[in-house]
């Protein structure tokens, strides 16, 4: 069945059970992925996937929901029966309607329709790849980390008061995590990940090259004193913070009551005015993007943080009602509809005099750290209390020499670091979530082992 | 006629499925597959979360899909597929094959599949001895209602899910059994909030194959545990960071040693090159207080396994004992790279992963000593309550968040402490585990990697590690 084909079928099957109101959402992919093992085909991997969700609201307009990947006739009307089943248990607290923007227009970004290249291509791109990587350096002796995959998929959101929204689109993605070995020292490890419309776009050469660059310059590695520190996150490591403490900015996480913010934040100011930040999940240089959420709201570019103060909240159709506002295109199917930023984009305001611009991670001859990667997300962060204490992969840069940091976290308070901010850097980087530039943050604790 | 008779041209749950099923295997082998096997799920889920008084969200949802796994030489192709149709089944072994681009004429001997298993007699029943979402419904609100104390909790949750999974499994060395597994969780959480402090606090319950467990379920303990553990924690003070002793509590404590040496002895590691413990058989890793378990035929735990997803039983490994490395966490695709004999771990999320090496309950086995021993051994230090997640790099060095702790002075506990984290490797810690209490208990838990999230059981007796990087302010 396709997706109009399967709307039909929901309606049909929904007139039977005598459900007036339902909507859908349905994803469906064709994935495609291999792995290599010094040079041998490890495990090639294809898998066609198939998930539908439909709501459907009851007489007392309680809704109730199912999840399946039976997408047969008899799958959809076992689907919607338990569904309505499901809705005697709806949130009598909080009621759920459609989104009224599930009609308006949507922008989709016109990219140039990817064909599969195959599993053979696949196969020997990968293995190509890992020869240069292993090349590249006498001390990279394996990649063990190795994958390069594309997908095709369909995205559809559609509901009994006639909205249909469809959305088709390809994405390709390599990683290489390669592992270098010296005597008497203890393995390293760093990799790359690149990702394109199809595998046929993705920047192999330039995947292969921070790979090993990363790797090779965590050869020389010491242990650092545990202390407080001048800290330059990289955009990678910056944009992972605001995602592990995104619920600042979500309305869904603020009507939980897990949010450190509340209903009335909006103007609060949390960092210095040279900050704005933005959520846009249409950037062009978004290669996940898509067209509209899980609501069929459209996705656009709104404003998270202005000149240090919170600007917006990110909102579903149901927290959107409640805060006498509309949906921003952040939602995701499920009984309990979630909220999520689709692509961060951080970038220096006007407001930026108060900025220690000397402090240029390529120029900068002072003692500080400089942190590549977070790790351990979801162990070290407690978003709901603001405090984080993760790992990372850095340097220390010290009278004018650079080292590899060994085993050590960065701690410390979301608040504390985005007032901290004393500089935030011109150009701006593209990585997978999102784009920043260098941020600069002042007295920042670190625990390591010397 | 009998089901066993009617020859479908699509496999049917409940079903003798032989003769389809050897005739996609026999394909396979005919294309050229040295080994196919062919795994086929079944799925009926149900979650539900409360929220303060409120029932916030049910969802339930069901599902069925095959993965096709075709091995030439040592290397594999996987295929999966929501079509269960013979057709389906046939252009998923077709397209393995194709991705292994398999040219020799070289033909494996199939010779049937051999007498059905059938571990899912007794379990048809479990779907009808379920509570219901009714039933559910009101026991966790009564769970949350529970947890209101007083007017510093500002939230509260509960949450059940139950998963219900009817599994086929043949392939080409003549396997073919059925079962069906019942994974029930529950888990409670609360965020405490008074002027400027903040704390949460959660414990999560899981059993396998109990359909009555969530029954016998004393959420009135449960909940004054997690009050208890957030009203201690929310004006802790941060710990200051540094080397020290620590004390791990027993349950859930575990998980460092699942994370941290439990992944490094699955062959899957040996397979990347990534586990320091590789040439390490028969020799001394640990510290000669330990002995670490890992098996899945506890009775109702949430790791356990009548027969793991490569058909195997599973069996009890001892990886290490009293020190010495004595084993690897072995499947069928670890057993033909590394050479080390399956140990019933080939286990996977779902029908759209294939079978890895996973751990099932892993736990260090009891010692002698009481808590009291391990903490009077200490002047100064830390004791970890309630650990959060953690994970692992790639180069063996783990990161643990605790959720409750306590500094350790004198041989005494003292003041709670927050923010703190377990830095460390392995290697270098293993050694340092130099006490382990008499108090073994296991912790329900979900283990993510390569072949997905699967139910595991954690666990330890309370333990000492003689030096620690602790991350902390």
């Amino acid at each position: 069945m396709n997706s109009r084909e399967i709307t039909t079928q929901i309606s049909k099957a929904a007139d039977f059970l005598n459900l007036k109101k339902w909507d859908y959402g349905a994803s469906f992919s064709n994935d495609y992925s291999v792995q290599v093992d010094k040079g041998e085909a490890k495990q090639l991997k294809a898998s066609q996937k198939q998930i539908l969700t439909i709501r459907v609201w009851n007489q007392s307009n309680l809704v109730g929901i199912t999840t399946t990947s039976d997408i047969s006739e008899s799958g959809i009307k076992k689907a919607l029966k338990q569904a309505n089943i499901a809705s005697d248990f709806g949130n009598k607290n909080e009621s759920t309607e459609f989104s009224p923007l599930a009609k308006d227009p949507i922008k989709v970004k016109e990219v140039k329709k990817r064909n599969p290249v195959g599993i053979k291509k696949l196969l020997t791109v990968l293995r190509e790849a890992e020869v240069k990587l292993l090349e590249s350096h006498e001390s990279i002796k394996s990649v063990p980390y190795n994958g390069l995959s594309e997908s095709f998929f369909e995205r559809v959101y559609a509901n009994s008061e006639g909205a249909f929204r469809s959305y088709s689109k390809s994405q390709a993605a390599l990683y290489l995590y390669a592992r270098a070995e010296e005597n008497n020292k203890k393995p390293r490890s760093s990799g790359s990940v690149k990702l394109g419309y199809g595998a046929d776009d993705i920047d192999i050469e330039s995947c292969i090259k921070e790979a090993s660059n990363k790797t090779i310059s965590h050869l020389n590695y010491s242990s650092i004193k545990t202390d407080k520190y001048l800290i330059c996150f990289s955009p990678e490591s910056f944009l992972t913070i605001i995602n592990a403490f995104s619920s600042m900015f979500n309305a869904r996480s603020i009507i939980d009551g897990v949010s450190l913010s509340n209903k009335n934040s909006i103007g609060e100011k949390l960092s210095t005015e040279a900050l704005n930040i933005y959520d846009d999940g249409l950037h062009e240089k978004n290669i996940s993007s898509t067209p509209f959420d899980g609501e069929g709201t459209p996705t656009k570019r709104l404003c998270l943080i202005n000149r240090g103060r919170i600007e917006n909240f990110i909102h579903s159709e149901s927290t959107a009602r409640i805060f006498k506002t509309t949906p921003t295109g952040h939602a995701g199917l499920g009984s309990k509809v979630s909220v999520s930023p689709d692509w961060i984009v951080v970038e220096k305001s006007d407001e930026n005099i108060d900025l220690k611009t000397s402090l240029d991670h390529s120029t900068y001859e002072g003692e500080f750290v400089y942190i590549e990667e977070l790790n351990a997300i979801h162990a070290g962060v407690r978003a709901s209390q603001g405090s984080f204490s993760l790992p990372f992969d850095g340097w220390l840069y010290k009278n004018g020499k650079k080292i590899s940091i060994e085993s050590a976290t960065v701690a410390g308070d979301i608040k504390y670091l985005l007032k901290n901010i004393v500089n935030i850097e011109s150009s701006q980087e593209v990585t997978t979530s999102g784009i920043s530039p260098h941020i600069w943050v002042d007295e920042l604790s670190i625990t390591g082992d010397a | 006629m009998l089901s066993s008779q009617i020859k479908s041209n699509e496999i049917v749950f409940g079903s003798c499925n032989k003769d389809l099923l050897e005739e996609i295997i026999f394909y396979g082998i005919g294309l050229g597959a040295d080994f196919v096997e062919i795994f086929i799920e079944n799925t009926d889920n149900s979650s539900v979360l409360a929220e303060e008084d409120f029932i916030t969200s049910v969802s339930p949802s069901f599902g069925r899909g095959a993965g096709i796994r075709i091995f030439k030489g040592k290397k594999d192709g996987f295929v999966s597929t929501n079509d269960l149709t013979k057709h389906g089944l046939m252009r998923s072994v077709s397209q393995a094959i194709e991705m292994l681009d398999i040219t020799d004429n070289k033909r494996e001997i199939f010779n049937g599949l051999n007498k059905h298993r059938d571990y899912s007699l007794s379990k048809k029943k479990w779907i009808n001895e379920v509570p219901s979402i009714h039933e559910i419904s009101e026991k966790l609100l009564v769970s949350t209602k529970s947890l209101k104390k007083n007017n510093k909790i500002i939230t509260r949750k509960g949450s059940y899910s139950r998963n219900l999974q009817e599994v086929i499994i043949a392939s080409s060395d003549g396997t073919y059994v059925s079962d069906i597994r019942l994974h029930q969780t529950v888990g409670l959480n609360v965020i405490a909030s008074e002027a400027q402090y903040r704390s949460s606090g959660s414990r999560r319950f899981g059993s396998s194959g109990m359909p009555n467990e969530f029954r016998l379920w004393d959420h009135e303990k449960a909940a004054n545990d997690v009050f208890e553990s957030s009203m201690n924690m929310l004006y802790a003070d941060y710990v200051d960071a540094g080397q020290m002793p620590v004390v791990l509590a027993n349950k859930f404590g575990g998980v460092i040693f699942h994370e941290a040496c439990g992944h490094l002895l699955e062959t899957t590691q040996i397979e990347r090159g990534t586990t320091p413990f590789e040439n390490k058989l028969n020799e001394k890793i640990a510290h000669e207080s330990v002995t670490a378990i890992d098996e899945g035929i506890s009775e109702g735990s949430f790791g356990s396994l009548s027969v793991d997803d490569e058909g195997m039983e599973p069996e009890k490994s001892v990886l290490i004992k009293d020190g010495i490395l004595k084993k690897f966490i072995s499947d069928r695709a670890g057993e033909l790279r590394t050479g080390h004999k399956r140990t019933g771990s080939g286990r996977r999320q779902n029908y759209s992963f294939a079978a890895a090496s996973r751990m099932r309950n892993t736990y260090i086995a009891k010692g002698e000593h009481s808590k009291e021993d391990l903490i009077n051994s200490i002047s100064e230090g830390l004791y970890c309550k309630s650990m959060g997640g953690g994970s692992v790099g790639a180069t063996g060095q783990f990161n643990f968040a605790v959720e409750e702790g306590y500094l350790i002075k004198n041989g005494k506990l003292t003041s709670p402490v927050k923010g703190a984290t377990l830095i460390g490797e392995a290697k270098e810690v293993m050694p340092k585990i130099s006490m382990c209490g008499n108090d073994l208990e296991l912790a329900p838990g979900f283990c993510g990697s390569i072949s997905g999230s699967v139910n595991v059981t954690v666990g330890q007796p309370h333990i000492k590690v003689d030096s620690i990087t602790v991350g902390g302010r």
